[in-house]
């Protein structure tokens, strides 16, 4: 027998479009590039994060929120007055879709914090919230909390996005008609990232569509976490409540913990993540070597295992990874200051037929695709 | 006259007309209990079942039975009970045993299953993927720091550690319980399997030093061989406050065992008994401890790991913190299955609790504390085979130690007379005769072979749970299921019931 066989690719679309220097451009590109995957998705969960749609809104933190009820509508707003100054609040705009059913309702708050809370929070809690030093870095950690107690506490409500200058938008549907619903093509952002899905393990319930956030970390995630059970255990020692029933979740946490609360590079975050196998590590010159080995060593409970391709959003830029084996796809693609990541090289063509360069990524190693330097988000 | 009221546990069948009358049979039992008159006669009061003598017949004419001598059946009082009562009116003393608890308690890992992947996230094939075993023994820091403007360079300092290439090591046993020959074979085998072996509190014969870097070297309430040399040979240093087997008590090495090498090695006199107290003489609280610890490690020039070992006792959760918070770089657990040299048969039978739910618990609270990178745990005590390791570590352990399973490989068959010192298999003895029947090399092969397959079966588990590498298994509770458990047990494991 010659030649190989095509490899079907199972489960789960993912896109990130990245502008470098943050011209901001409308959702109706990552709606066509998703909606070509329209196969590796089974219509129970589609979305979108947006960056850089929010301008008139920069420093608060917009919270997008999915009720199943009014009651906790209400004591998510009670909940939210409690702390922050609630400058807009506004149902999300849709528009009636005939596949976009069973509808929850859809809310969105920009806030900022009240001056006191912050304080008062780090010097009620326990050492490892307290460990702040600066003001904006606690004031994140206490954002955090909120979310964790609306997640953990308030029945039938739901944290979609709770970053600054971005939002998630997501719910259950093939993702073009997610899109289509939200008037997603009305936003313009310099990044933005989608997801197709195909459930497996969980159910196909809004709060589960990707992305999973957590401030402005968003995950799209091809795949399943066969870690999941010790990456949560270990993520609660650290005080973040896995609630979503996915187990996706668990890395925009793991964003969170490493890089921003444990001050480790964006890159060495994606080593503890998707750690290169030991016989590599033995290879690798001093000091690389130990530095290596030392993150195996004391980020093992957060080593993520099992087929994945991600891409992951923050402020000023995205993230593209796969699990060690590659047991996922993923393509990079690139024309001009435009940066393509997705589960399909054709997905990339659909929305730019002759990019300069695409290439697919290697198996663990990070594709980190920042701002050019000097632009601002 | 009556001879005794304690019957023969068992009986020795000579099948004469097979018999050549070569004499093997009674050279090779070490309990004196066959001698040649006109032809093999055995005295069924002394034989223990160890098989020796039916491994080694020519001709396979003996076979060793249960003695089908009859109590009046009674479902509260067992023959074990009454023929004990016996022994004790007979000779007014404590009854003692070898190796780990033999009563029909629960074993919670019968009553867990492991989980598999179909379909959604795949399994992986280890015969194709790499699959990694390898453990680091040592404390780890929350969190790491780099000088990032510096050109990123690692700003923490790891305090020392020891690599494992398979998250199984040898448990921890005497020079004197066992003999010299069983000690260098484990340390040779150790040596090359990656893993460990442990001195236990008999000191350390010079015939190991060549692989002093696989050794563990202990620390005892007898503090017997300890001194500067120990201490440097071993790759790490552990303080035993206790053994599962025989918790809250000391060791009695008895003076007939205590050969020349013996005394050399233990640094005591030619034939004294070698008793170590039940608590450390110098440790009589937490405080203590950590004393000792930084004593040693002191000692050390911080160069090696120095841990505690203790037995699996009610409380095991709140004293593993307090040993993880006095500065251990790792925590022993030997749970009430675990095995012994000798321990009295009522202290080894009734104290501690299993070793499943100390690995839980252990794991658990140095969680919920925010400590359990701060300790390497090791989890020991009635472990069976590669199915018990796996699920070990699920439970949180990071690496499993084994010392039955490892005198089984060298050709224990468990008779539990260790404490006789008449070992026919040449581990448990240090009767020259008895003990040169073990060969080193083959032994060494044998314990090789051990870790060898169950590291390529653990390596199959992690396969079939779709992760290629072992921390991605360790504490991963949700891999779990408890199978006819109650939920008060299922908590404790912190599990769920098959099924959900």
């Amino acid at each position: 027998m010659k030649g190989t066989f095509p490899r079907i690719p199972s489960g789960c679309s993912i896109t990130g479009i990245l502008n470098k220097k943050a011209k901001r451009f409308s959702g109706a590109d990552v709606i066509r590039s998703i909606r070509l995957m329209h196969d590796r998705s089974n219509g129970l969960g589609g979305g979108f994060a947006g960056y850089g749609i929010y301008p008139q809104y920069k420093d608060h933190y917009a919270f997008h929120l999915l009720y199943t009820n009014e009651a906790s509508q209400q004591d998510t707003e009670h909940f939210l007055e409690k702390s922050f100054v609630i400058d807009r609040c506004e149902p999300i705009p849709t528009r009636p879709h005939p596949r976009i059913t069973d509808v929850p309702i859809l809310w969105r708050y920009f806030l900022r914090v009240k001056p006191y809370v912050v304080e008062q929070f780090s010097s009620s809690h326990d050492r490892e919230w307290a460990e702040a030093a600066d003001e904006a870095y606690a004031e994140k950690n206490f954002v955090v909390s909120q979310v964790m107690e609306i997640n953990q506490k308030i029945d039938g409500a739901f944290v979609a996005s709770s970053g600054k200058n971005m939002g998630v938008f997501k719910g259950v549907g093939f993702p073009e008609d997610i899109g289509e619903f939200y008037r997603v093509e009305e936003y313009e952002g310099y990044m933005w990232t989608s997801h197709g899905r195909f459930p497996t393990n969980t159910p196909g319930w809004w709060g589960g569509a990707h992305p999973f956030t957590i401030l402005d970390w968003s995950v799209v995630h091809n795949g399943e976490i066969s870690s999941y059970g010790i990456n949560r255990r270990y993520l609660e020692a650290f005080g973040y409540h896995c609630t979503l029933q996915t187990d996706t979740e668990v890395i925009a946490y793991l964003f969170d913990l490493l890089h921003r609360r444990q001050g480790l590079s964006l890159k060495n975050t994606c080593l503890a993540l998707a750690a290169p196998f030991w016989k590599e590590i033995d290879r690798y010159p001093e000091p690389k070597r130990e530095a290596v080995t030392a993150i195996r060593q004391v980020y093992g409970s957060a080593m993520l295992n099992g087929p994945f391709s991600l891409v992951v959003g923050f402020t000023g830029g995205m993230i593209g990874i796969t699990d060690r084996i590659k047991l996922r796809p993923l393509v990079c693609g690139q024309k001009d200051e435009v940066v393509y990541l997705s589960s399909e090289e054709s997905a990339i063509r659909e929305i730019c037929p002759a990019p300069d360069r695409v290439w697919t990524i290697r198996a663990g190693e990070p594709i980190i695709v920042k701002l050019e330097e000097g632009v601002q988000p | 006259m009556m001879r005794s009221l304690v019957s023969p546990d068992f009986l020795v069948k000579i099948d004469h007309r097979q018999c050549r009358r070569c004499k093997r049979c009674v050279l090779n039992c070490g309990f004196g209990a066959l001698s040649f008159l006109d032809r093999v006669t055995p005295d069924n009061t002394r034989c223990v079942a160890c098989q020796r003598c039916v491994a080694f017949c020519p001709e396979g004419a003996i076979t060793v039975e249960r003695n089908p001598l009859a109590f009046k059946s009674n479902d509260y009082w067992t023959a074990n009970d009454i023929k004990s009562i016996y022994k004790q009116a007979e000779a007014g003393g404590m009854l003692f045993t070898g190796m780990g608890n033999d009563r029909p308690y629960v074993s919670y890992f019968d009553r867990m299953v492991l989980d598999a992947c179909q379909v959604t996230n795949p399994s992986i094939d280890p015969l194709r993927e790499p699959m990694e075993l390898r453990t680091y023994l040592g404390s780890k820091p929350n969190a790491l720091e780099f000088a990032e403007r510096t050109g990123g360079a690692l700003a923490t300092r790891l305090g020392p550690q020891v690599a494992l290439e398979t998250p199984i090591i040898f448990a921890a046993m005497s020079y004197g319980a066992i003999s010299l020959q069983a000690h260098k074979a484990l340390a040779r085998a150790a040596s090359l399997a990656g893993s460990l072996m442990n001195t236990g509190e008999g000191g350390l014969h010079k015939e190991l030093y060549p692989y002093s870097d696989r050794i563990i070297v202990q620390v005892a309430s007898g503090r017997f061989g300890v001194d500067q040399e120990y201490l440097d040979r071993g790759a790490a240093v552990e303080i035993k406050i206790g053994q599962g087997a025989k918790p809250g008590i000391g060791g009695h090495l008895p003076g007939e065992k205590v050969s020349q090498e013996v005394s050399q090695t233990r640094m005591i006199p030619e034939g004294s008994d070698a008793l170590s107290p039940a608590p450390h003489h110098d440790i009589y609280s937490i405080e203590d401890l950590s004393q000792l610890i930084y004593a040693l490690k002191e000692a050390t020039r911080y160069s090696k790991p120095v841990g505690v070992k203790i037995a699996a006792v009610h409380n095991v959760a709140a004293i593993a913190s307090g040993i993880a918070r006095a500065g251990a770089d790792f925590v022993y657990i030997d749970g009430f299955r675990g095995g012994t040299g000798a321990a009295p048969t009522m202290i080894r039978d009734n104290i501690g609790i299993p070793i499943e739910m100390a690995i839980a618990a252990v794991d658990d609270r140095l969680h919920q504390e925010g400590i359990r990178n701060q300790v390497t745990l090791i989890a020991a005590g009635g472990i069976r085979n590669s199915g018990d390791v796996a699920k070990a570590i699920a439970l949180g352990a990071d690496v499993v130690a084994i010392g039955t399973a490892a005198l089984l490989a060298m050709g224990c068959h468990l008779c539990q007379k260790c404490n006789t010192g008449n070992c026919s298999w040449g581990i448990a003895t240090q009767r020259p005769e008895l003990t040169r029947r073990l060969e080193t090399e083959e032994t060494t092969e044998r314990l090789v072979n051990l870790l060898r397959g169950w590291s390529l079966e653990l390596k199959d588990f992690l396969g079939a749970l779709g992760v290629n590498a072992i921390e991605s298994l360790r504490g991963s509770r949700e891999r779990l299921r408890g199978v006819g458990l109650n939920q008060v047990e299922l908590d404790v494991l912190g599990i769920k019931p098959s099924g959900r």
